[in-house]
């Protein structure tokens, strides 16, 4: 029960996994209401619900603004989606990790 | 369970906003001290899965889907603190990019899908951990009925927000009754691919897993030992 496959081979895998599942497996997801949009409408409040804010952006409703096939569309912009959340979690935990390093008096990492 | 604007009014949403800053901000400061390199990559790849997880809504009962909320499965893989903030980061890249979930919702929605599944959840599942084997296996079942019942959890939350500044007015027992209803069954989904995920970076990486770590005890020649499995 050691580590099976290395650090590096790991995170390359689990992400392949991710993109994978963004680009060709969520096109074939489910486009019922969810639980919450199910109970909304049977119970008679779905109508409360506004307009979404930022409804304009080239990506809203998980489609690419301008890529006419359906699944394709749907596809891209889960790759797009996957590939933001990794940058900024990737960058907010960098920042967040040096800000404890800081604190605690050790020297930066990868400074000179 | 992403909260459109216009649901929940607007002071029940700011004070929630209130909340998820408060929460996210005590994550930020724990965090801080528990990232090391491994856990940065690893948590970055923890929100990108959950991402794309999120987007592959199954179908339940009835005309009706659920999808992976994902707060227990971060939470049991970089501990609760860096895995609340790996699903609110999740939350805020679907509602800024992708207009799910309303902008005056996100803190109804950071609450409920992050901070009570990754904390609330995590609990269950720490709970679980003592009533089960302290064995790989049970830590895969701790996981997958933890989050299950993070998904009610969360699904309870949003009746109390309800209750307390809902619109369109209805009752609040039929609204609960319906909520739980549908969120025990998407909460077996939940289950079902948080062991699986567990399960497999369990059988890879079983040393990144936060919620197993008991099950290492580093033996006097410096190489990490499973102990208490009986496989």
């Amino acid at each position: 029960m050691k580590a099976r496959v290395g650090l590096g081979l790991f995170l390359a895998g689990g992400l392949l996994v991710a993109l994978f599942l963004a680009f060709v497996l969520s096109p074939e997801a489910s486009s019922k209401p969810d639980g919450l949009n199910k109970v909304a409408i049977d119970k008679g409040f779905s109508g409360t619900a506004k307009a979404h804010t930022l409804e304009d952006t080239p990506t809203a409703g998980y489609e690419v603004r301008g890529v006419h096939d359906g699944r394709l569309s749907r596809g891209l912009a889960g790759l797009i989606g996957v590939t933001v959340t990794l940058a900024l979690t990737g960058g907010l935990f960098a920042v967040v990790r040096r800000s404890g390093r800081a604190r605690a008096g050790a020297p930066p990492s990868g400074g000179t | 369970m992403h909260i459109p604007d216009g649901f929940i009014d607007a002071p029940t949403s700011a004070a929630a906003g209130a909340v998820a800053v408060g929460g996210v901000a005590i994550c930020l400061k724990k965090a801080a001290d528990q990232l090391d390199e491994k856990r940065v990559a690893l948590a970055g790849l923890t929100a990108a899965f959950i991402f794309a997880v999120q987007m592959l809504n199954f179908p339940v009962a009835s005309g009706t889907s659920g999808h992976l909320l994902g707060g227990v499965l971060a939470a049991v893989l970089v501990g609760p603190y860096i895995g609340a903030l790996c699903v609110t980061v999740v939350l805020s890249v679907q509602c800024l990019l992708f207009a799910d979930g309303g902008l005056s919702a996100l803190g109804l929605n950071v609450v409920n899908m992050a901070l009570v599944t990754a904390f609330g959840g995590y609990v269950i599942f720490l709970l679980l951990r003592k009533l089960l084997p302290r064995t790989v296996g049970g830590v895969v079942a701790s996981s997958g009925i933890a989050s299950a019942l993070g998904v009610v959890l969360a699904s309870l939350v949003f009746t109390i927000e309800y209750a307390i500044g809902g619109t369109g007015g209805a009752s609040i027992a039929t609204v609960g009754g319906a909520m739980v209803g549908v969120h025990v069954l998407i909460g077996i989904g939940e289950g079902v691919i948080t062991g699986l995920t567990v399960s497999a970076v369990l059988a890879s990486r079983p040393d990144l897993v936060h919620g197993a770590r008991d099950l290492y005890e580093r033996a006097p020649g410096g190489s990490p030992a499973l102990v208490g499995d009986a496989a």
